[in-house]
Order: C-alpha cells, then sequence, then structure tokens
C-alpha cells in the first residue's frame, strides 16, 4: 500500500468528520459561518477531529511497539492487562483523592498500567509453553482479574457510572477544555520514533541485542513505560478503544514486514483514518443519534481481529 | 588472543563447567566438540558475555570482559545462537544493517552501508538482498546472519551449533565461509559444533569438552585421535585418512 493513498484517505475523512453532525454545518458555509456554527465547529467538531487521530495514532503505535518488544502479534495494550490496570488505577485515584484532578488520575492510571503491563511480562517470562495464541489470552485472563477487583471497589465505593464513562470510548463527550491532556502522547511518540531500531533490536530477543551491544532491559523498560504513558493518557480522555493497537499494526506489518521504523508512519496514518472511519460510520447509522467508537471499533476490529486469527497459519508461514 | 581462566558456571547450585581453562588463539578457526551437557554452549556464551559467570576470568586481547562496556564489546566480538524460530519479518538487507548498530546507535552513514554491502555480496545474497527473512531456507537464513557479522566487523566471531538444521549441501557451504573468513578476512572464528568430522576438516584448533571440564585443547590433528576421542565421547572411534583428511568412522 503506498503511503500517499493513507494521506488522501485522512484529509479525505477528516474533511468529512468536520461536516458530519447534528447541527449543520457545510463546506460551502465556511467562509461565512453564523456565530452558533463557528461555536459549534471550534468547541466539538474540532477537538473531535484532533482527539481522534491523536488517539488513532497513538493507540496503534504502542501495540505496534508491544507486538514487538513480546514479539507476539496478538499482544496489545487491550490483550495484556494493560487497559484494565489504567482503569484500576483510575479507581484508586478517585477514592484516594476525592476530587481527583485529570493529572492526578492520569498519574495513578499510569503507575498502575505500568505495574500491570510489568506484571504481564513478568507471567510472559516465566510460562515456558510459549504459543502464539496462549501468550495473548494469558494477557486477557490477567486483564479480566484485574478488571474484576475494580469492578468490585467500584461496587463498594458507589462508582460504578463513573468508572463505566471509562470503559467506553467515547469522542462525542470531547470539546474544548476536556481533551487537550491527550497532546502529552505527542512527545511520547516522538521519543517511539526515536528508539524505533532499538525497539526491534529488542523484538529479536535478548541474546541477539546484547551481541550488538544494545542494553536490553533498559530499551524494555523504555518501551514498556510509553506504552503504559500512552495507555493512561488516551483512556482518561477518550477512554478504551478495544483492538486498535491490535488489528491496525497487524495489518501493517502484514504487507510491510516488521522493520519498525518503517512502519511507523504506515500504523500512525492508517490507525488515524480507521478511527476516523469507524467514528464518521458511528455517527451516521443512527443519525441524529450515535454509537460509541468503542463500539463501532469493537465490532469491526474483533471481526478483523477473528480474520487474522484464522489466517494466522498462512501468515507464520 | 582469548584467555579462559579458571572459569567456573553453575546452574541452580549444578556445575555446568569447572574450573576450566582455555587458550583461543588469533587468525584461527577453534571448534569446541564434546557430548551434549558437556558445557560447549555455555563456555561459549561465556566469553561472549551472554551470561555471567561464578568465577575465574575471561581476557580478550589481555582485557577482562566484565571490565569492557558491553556497546564496545559489540566491536570486537560477535556471537550467533542457534536461531532457529525467527518468527520476525525482516528482509535480509535490514537484517544486515542491524550488524552495523554498535558503530552507529541505528543511524547508518553510507560508509556503514559500505559494509552492509560488502557483506550481502560476500556471502552471494545480492539477488535476495530484498527478500523476507521468513521465505529463505535454513541454509539462506543462516547465511544472511552471517553476512549481519560481517557486517559488524569483528575480529572474534563466535558460533553456536551453525550447522544445526541444515543438509550436508549447505553444512559445508557454512563451513567453507567460515573457512574463508578466516583465510580471506583475518577474523577468528570460535564455533560449538555437534559433526566431529566437519570439526576435524575445516578447524585449525579443537577443545573437546567432557562434564564441565577440558579434556584436551589443541591442534586438530591431536584431538582427532582414537585414545582422546574414547576419553571425550565414551566410544571407539576408527580414524581413517581420506585426501588428507582425518575422518572418524563411528556409525557402527
Amino acid at each position: 500500500m503506498k503511503i500517499w493513498y493513507l494521506w488522501v484517505a485522512l484529509v479525505v475523512f477528516s474533511i468529512i468528520s468536520l461536516f458530519v453532525g447534528v447541527k449543520d454545518i457545510s463546506p460551502l458555509d465556511l467562509f461565512h459561518l453564523t456565530p452558533e456554527q463557528q461555536q459549534v465547529l471550534w468547541v466539538s467538531r474540532l477537538p473531535r477531529l484532533v482527539s481522534i487521530i491523536i488517539a488513532g495514532v497513538s493507540m496503534s503505535i504502542i501495540g505496534l511497539i508491544m507486538q514487538q518488544l513480546t514479539r507476539n502479534k496478538f499482544v496489545s495494550p487491550t490483550t495484556a492487562g494493560t487497559m484494565d490496570s489504567a482503569r484500576f488505577g483510575i479507581l484508586v485515584a478517585m477514592m484516594l483523592f476525592s476530587n481527583a484532578t485529570t493529572l492526578e488520575k492520569i498519574l495513578v492510571a499510569f503507575l498502575f498500567a505500568l505495574l500491570g503491563t510489568f506484571i504481564f511480562m513478568r507471567i510472559l517470562d516465566k510460562v515456558k509453553f510459549k504459543d502464539t495464541i496462549f501468550i495473548p489470552l494469558v494477557g486477557l485472563m490477567f486483564g479480566n482479574i484485574v478488571s474484576s477487583i475494580t469492578t468490585f471497589f467500584a461496587y463498594k465505593n458507589d462508582l460504578i457510572q463513573n468508572m463505566s464513562a471509562w470503559l467506553q470510548g467515547d469522542f462525542s463527550t470531547v470539546l474544548k477544555g476536556r481533551y487537550e491532556m491527550l497532546y502529552v502522547s505527542i512527545p511520547l511518540l516522538i521519543i517511539a520514533y526515536l528508539f524505533a531500531n532499538r525497539f526491534t533490536i529488542a523484538g529479536m530477543g535478548e541474546e541477539f541485542a546484547v551481541n550488538l551491544g544494545l542494553n536490553y532491559k533498559a530499551v524494555v523498560n523504555i518501551g514498556l513505560v510509553l506504552v503504559a504513558a500512552v495507555s493512561a493518557v488516551v483512556i482518561l480522555t477518550v477512554g478504551t478503544i478495544p483492538f486498535l493497537g491490535l488489528v491496525v499494526p497487524n495489518i501493517v506489518t502484514m504487507y510491510q514486514g516488521d522493520y519498525l521504523k518503517k512502519n511507523l508512519a504506515h500504523t500512525a496514518l492508517l490507525g488515524a483514518v480507521f478511527v476516523l472511519f469507524c467514528d464518521i460510520l458511528g455517527r451516521i447509522i443512527i443519525y441524529p443519534y450515535e454509537i460509541s467508537i468503542g463500539l463501532t471499533v469493537g465490532v469491526i476490529g474483533s471481526a478483523i481481529f477473528i480474520f487474522l486469527l484464522l489466517r494466522r497459519k498462512a501468515y507464520a508461514s | 588472543m582469548i584467555e579462559v581462566n579458571n572459569v567456573t558456571k553453575l546452574y541452580n547450585g549444578k556445575t555446568v563447567l569447572d574450573d576450566v581453562s582455555v587458550r583461543i588463539g588469533k587468525g584461527k578457526i577453534t571448534s569446541f566438540i564434546g557430548a551434549n551437557g558437556a558445557g560447549k554452549s555455555t563456555l561459549l556464551s561465556l566469553i561472549s558475555r551472554l551470561i555471567k559467570k561464578d568465577g575465574g576470568d575471561i581476557l580478550i586481547e589481555g582485557e577482562s570482559v566484565d571490565k569492557c562496556k558491553s556497546s564496545d564489546l559489540a566491536k570486537k566480538i560477535s556471537i550467533l545462537k542457534q536461531s532457529n524460530h525467527i518468527n520476525v519479518r525482516l528482509t535480509i538487507r535490514e537484517l544486515v544493517s542491524f550488524g552495523r548498530f554498535p558503530y552507529s546507535q541505528g543511524k547508518l552513514k553510507p560508509e556503514d552501508w559500505e559494509y552492509v554491502d560488502e557483506a550481502i555480496r560476500y556471502m552471494e545474497l545480492e539477488e535476495m538482498q530484498h527478500q523476507y527473512l521468513d521465505q529463505l531456507s535454513g541454509g539462506q537464513q543462516q547465511r544472511a546472519f552471517i553476512a549481519m557479522v560481517i557486517a559488524q566487523d569483528t575480529e572474534y566471531v563466535l558460533l553456536d551449533e551453525p550447522l544445526n538444521n541444515l543438509d550436508m549441501k549447505h553444512s559445508v557451504q557454512i563451513m567453507k565461509v567460515l573457512r574463508r573468513m578466516v583465510d580471506e578476512l583475518g577474523k577468528t572464528v570460535i564455533i560449538v559444533i555437534h559433526d566431529i568430522n566437519f570439526a576435524s576438516v575445516y578447524s585449525d584448533d579443537i577443545v573437546a569438552l567432557k562434564n564441565g571440564r577440558v579434556v584436551k585443547e589443541g591442534p586438530a590433528a591431536e584431538i582427532i585421535d582414537s585414545p582422546v576421542l574414547k576419553q571425550v565421547y565414551g566410544m571407539d572411534i576408527q580414524i581413517e585418512t581420506i585426501n588428507d583428511h582425518r575422518i572418524c568412522i563411528y556409525f557402527a
């Protein structure tokens, strides 16, 4: 796939995204907007577009990094307990500080996401039977355990309603002043780009990395910190977008191979395009109401995931 | 020269290498032979700092391995382990370019790419350099990994069972390449090898190990000798000279 197809798709979907919604704004009105239209555009449509793009890009790239570091195509923040741990972190933040600010929540969520991912990596080290499918299953089980602990404490503290907001990704609540924390993930992605070659080498295994004089443990840890930080930021601003970090990198590596540096741009663009597409779909299917992004990406993403699983044999050989 | 002095290694309290001392000369192929569990691979991993030793000292050109920075060692010594399950989709060229990592930290300069091209040419992989590793046969994969090590341009090249899973034709091809690396490029090659006849025909020196101890080390002709091999493998091995090569007959 040529990279400019993705650029064209990104631009086209971005324009569509700006002009789809309950309040009628047509591209023709652009130069003589009423004050109300202007407000809708600046306060809702544009922030929504920006957050879709950043979230799509970030989640896809950290998925790619995770798959590289664990040497497993089916590991992603959704299938390694990272997301569930981050949610547990948010709950803990809400219980500890009764009026937790977003920053406090992000910090605690980040620490929990990091801890959860480390535990997953430890389990990965200990597991003798390293089947490609077995590993993400362990991750899903681990995530579900964390998740049920979260639910238990949320019930006890009457926070279930609050928690479900973080469960389903939703861009309709993105408004000016409420999504800017997402920008934090941009510098994190730049770091990811700078470390791309090191991640690829680490993905070849510890012995391979040590032979080339790479500090293997440090590189893996940097990767996990990036993954946890981005997950925490995305989950707190737009919520969980399941399967995104799994489906997008898999499609890219299928036609591009595993050379991370070469894949980052494709993964980033495809991630943004995919989320934009799902978001637009969710907004028009039951217009004027909308389906949350967690659901559309979840349905389309899990369908692609099953497809990937089924053609795993062809892909592996 | 590599000097291994009184090295000991334990795994879970069990001694795998016991007070091993070996000298490995420059510009030669040295083979480590011995039965399974003799400690050959462990010794190779210790020399290349992949694992930590529990006692003794290893000197590369007079410098202790422990005192060297890992990133500096990567320019002196390289190691290839048995890599029979590569599930990473990289092209040959991408893989070989990683050999320049110790010099470039991932940002390859034009001269780094010259090394890469040279290594690919040396291993006769030019035509398939843009193919993915998972599309190649075992022998081609092994050549691609050796090309990477050549690009890494280290004085010492260590290989752990480089002939594993290769057929006769590819085994001979790999051994000839290793011989050429020593004769033409002046490298020092150290291999762990199971096929004793490959060791006999292609190596200059042999180190024979048994139960974590060195039985004997020396020029290949001295080790490929019935009484020595009896001690190493615990079986009678008849030795015939064919075309100036000492060949072991141990099949019946």
